[in-house]
């Protein structure tokens, strides 16, 4: 088990690290979730749709579609110069790619989120303060699963022809469930409707993270091997 | 020591199939080497891949004495990060290959040394030649201290000094007797790798026409051995 972490640290870090030095996709999808959020802003009217209707399907809409770049990136780096071929070589198991290509890809969009978040407060002037800690808990569980769910098929069709597309067809109807719970959930809580009113949306969320990472870690090798 | 027993691996279904392996056998012992020569599409890559375990053949078997750990593989392609240092680079496949962390720094600083590429061991890999790339894959093959070397069409784009320069460290890291490396070489020019070479195959559509060790026969006989082997029937 230490040996699975380990493996799986030294893919995240070196993933990381590749992103810090290139800088690429990071700021694609941060200037993406500020764009996105400025157009939903101006492109909409407030005196039709309350902004707190509108709010909760906007904040997922643009981190569901700023985590598609990270998703997409996640292997692209392995095809420079065929390394995905030499991981495979290598004892890496493939529970530990998995694990560390997912590690990698929460970090990356957490930062995404990290940023939008408050600009997602500063646009639509949102009452966060008193639940931004039942916020950032279902943030961070919804982004879980479709991360979960993502960097598996990222890998799926990664060798494929428009991978790109590819992977926003097939990922999106197995985020409907996690999206349906993180848009009810952030509703509720925008609205002040008590916690407890949101529990099942939780345990939803809760329940998909470990059917869909237990899941995805035991699928991701058929997915890599030839 | 690596054994391959009666590999066979077929693509494809139907009328489509292609044969990549077809009973193939060898046994090579350390400080062996095998050059492998075949037309493009003879099963030289399958079954450099059958032997690293990243395709499961559909018969036959494959023992490597130290298992997947002593197998190091270089083909044309570097597998580095053109991102990352040539040490960055190194320092991640020594972590995959279960060099313990102390150990991993000293070890790509001998690799390096070794290597002759000390002095650029913090560059990025975009930022080398060709040459100095394949070195640098070479050093990150050898990381690990494989007993086993599976080269797959290691000349591929360098130019001649380059080429000569792979081939001597090549025999180099071949070394010699129980303390030797097997090393398996996979080419379609015969000119590359025969100097290299202990033991000589031709593969064609999958099988070994000829497998015997090379013995005194000099590179030009070979040449024209191949030439019958892969032309005739």
């Amino acid at each position: 088990m230490d040996e699975l972490l380990a493996q799986a640290w030294a893919v995240a870090r070196k993933d990381l690290l590749l992103e810090v030095r290139t800088r690429t996709a990071i700021v694609s999808a941060v200037v993406f979730t500020a764009l996105v959020l400025t157009v939903f802003n101006f492109g909409r009217d407030p005196t039709a749709v309350p902004t707190i209707d509108l709010a909760p399907t906007i904040l997922w809409v643009t981190f569901t579609f700023a985590a598609m770049l990270a998703l997409n990136r996640a292997f692209q780096l392995e095809l420079e110069n065929q390394a995905l071929e030499g991981l495979l070589v290598s004892p890496l198991s493939r529970t530990s790619l998995y694990w560390g290509k997912l590690i990698a890809n929460l970090v990356f969009v957490a930062v995404v989120e990290a940023v939008g978040l408050p600009l997602f407060v500063l646009f639509f002037d949102v009452p966060v303060g008193r639940v931004l800690v039942p916020l950032i808990g279902v943030i961070a569980l919804a982004t879980l699963g479709f991360v979960a769910v993502g960097t598996l098929f990222s890998a799926l069709v990664i060798r494929t022809r428009f991978a790109e597309l590819l992977l926003v067809v097939i990922l999106l109807p197995f985020l409907v469930p996690p999206l349906i719970g993180a848009v009810q959930v952030t509703a509720q809580l925008l609205g002040g409707r008590p916690l407890s009113e949101a529990v099942g949306y939780f345990k939803l969320l809760a329940a998909y993270d470990i059917v869909f990472v237990s899941l995805a870690s035991f699928l991701f090798r058929f997915t890599v091997d030839e | 020591m690596l054994s391959v027993e009666g590999l066979r691996h077929v693509f494809g279904e139907g009328g489509g199939q292609v044969v990549a392996l077809d009973g193939v056998s060898f046994t090579l012992m350390p400080g062996q080497t095998l050059a492998i020569f075949g037309p493009n599409g003879a099963g030289k890559t399958t079954l450099l891949k059958v032997v690293a375990g990243l395709i499961r053949p559909q018969a036959g078997s494959v023992q490597v004495t130290g298992g997947r750990r002593a197998i190091g593989w270089i083909s044309h392609q570097s597998h580095l990060y053109e991102h990352l240092t040539v040490r960055e680079n190194l320092l991640f496949w020594a972590s995959l290959y279960g060099v313990p962390a102390a150990r991993r720094g000293p070890r790509a600083a001998e690799v390096l040394g070794r290597l002759g590429m000390r002095d650029r061991a913090d560059r990025p890999v975009w930022s080398l030649s060709r040459g100095l790339a394949q070195r640098a894959a070479i050093a990150k093959a050898l990381i690990h201290d494989p007993s086993v070397l599976l080269l797959d069409e290691p000349f591929t784009g360098l130019d001649l000094a380059a080429a000569a320069e792979l081939r001597a460290l090549l025999g180099e890291l071949r070394g010699g007797g129980a303390g030797g490396r097997v090393i398996v070489l996979a080419t379609h020019n015969v000119d590359e790798g025969v100097e290299l070479a202990t033991d000589v195959a031709f593969q064609r559509r999958g099988r070994f026409v000829h497998f015997a060790p090379r013995g005194g026969r000099q590179p030009a006989g070979i040449a024209e051995a191949y030439r019958r082997a892969v032309t005739d029937g």
